[in-house]
């Protein structure tokens, strides 16, 4: 009986040491910064989204001629 | 397309922060943060000049060389944007920003630093084009909708232009050799008078004035 007591003890105590060891394994907690790289989420360009959809030649077509609805030569006339 | 730039024509200024209003309202700016703001050399002083001014998505940005998290990346359209999740608020890039550009959120009583604010060129962050995690933690992201920054396209008088820097450029040399310099430049004589010009015959009684 003693010694079945003293083995579940064993087990009991060597699984809580394992338990307890478990906690000081060491996980790096902050990014590995590398030097000059920019670290963050990744972006997509500004016409990959609706309603663009990936359409390159259409939103720079529509980006210069909001650039040039700046232009009152253009816009208006000289 | 080249790269995205801010050019203010300190000539067409008025200095009504209406672009200052347009950014504030349009990307949901907290208090105590201006993105943008009119800057007066010589207020008050007969020929004062005022600029607009805000990040100028640098080509060589010092923001971005002097961040020690790295949080700092360029678009593809040349826009200097950073990633908010990453960035710990110590204020380097605003001692390196040459424009003051970059801002800090206060927060509390004791004025706790916090995460940097600064113009987006209305591009948003990295978060998905038009969601609202990007609304907001960095505002509106006009260029995915194919619009230009809404303090360039508020401006009254046009003298904040912002798009292509080709292009804008080339807006900018059109304007500055058709209106001349000094006295010969456009709308001076409008507003007010030639020298030469003879004296406006006075209302004749009882007439409109």
């Amino acid at each position: 009986m003693i010694s079945r007591l003293m083995r579940l003890m064993a087990v009991v105590s060597g699984a809580m040491a394992a338990l307890m060891l478990a906690g000081c394994g060491e996980r790096p907690q902050v990014i590995d910064y590398k030097q000059g790289k920019y670290q963050g989420k990744p972006d997509e360009p500004p016409y990959m989204a609706a309603p663009f959809n990936g359409n390159k030649d259409q939103w720079e077509r529509d980006i210069r001629n909001r650039t040039q609805s700046q232009n009152e030569y253009r816009r208006i006339g000289s | 397309m080249a790269r995205m730039k801010f050019l203010c024509d300190a000539e067409r200024c008025i200095e009504c922060n209406g672009c200052v209003t347009a950014c504030k309202q349009e990307n949901d700016v907290p208090w105590g943060v201006n993105r943008r703001r009119v800057v007066t050399i010589n207020d008050g002083v007969p020929g004062e000049r005022s600029i607009s001014v805000a990040c100028m998505h640098c080509s060589d940005a010092p923001c971005m060389a002097v961040c020690p998290v790295d949080c700092f990346y360029r678009s593809e359209e040349g826009v200097v944007l950073h990633d908010k999740d990453l960035c710990i608020g110590c204020g380097y890039c605003f001692y390196a920003c040459p424009f003051g550009a970059p801002q800090f959120p206060q927060a509390g009583a004791f004025g706790v630093r916090g995460k940097m604010d600064k113009c987006t060129f209305c591009a948003g962050g990295p978060e998905p084009d038009n969601s609202e995690a990007e609304y907001k933690k960095y505002g509106r992201n006009r260029l995915a909708e194919g619009k230009l920054p809404a303090c360039a396209e508020m401006c009254s008088t046009k003298a904040l232009l912002g798009g292509d820097g080709d292009t804008i450029a080339e807006i900018y040399r059109q304007r500055a050799t058709t209106r001349g310099k000094g006295s010969e430049v456009w709308g001076w004589s409008t507003a007010y008078g030639r020298p030469e010009a003879p004296t406006p015959p006075a209302a004749a009684p009882g007439g409109k004035s």
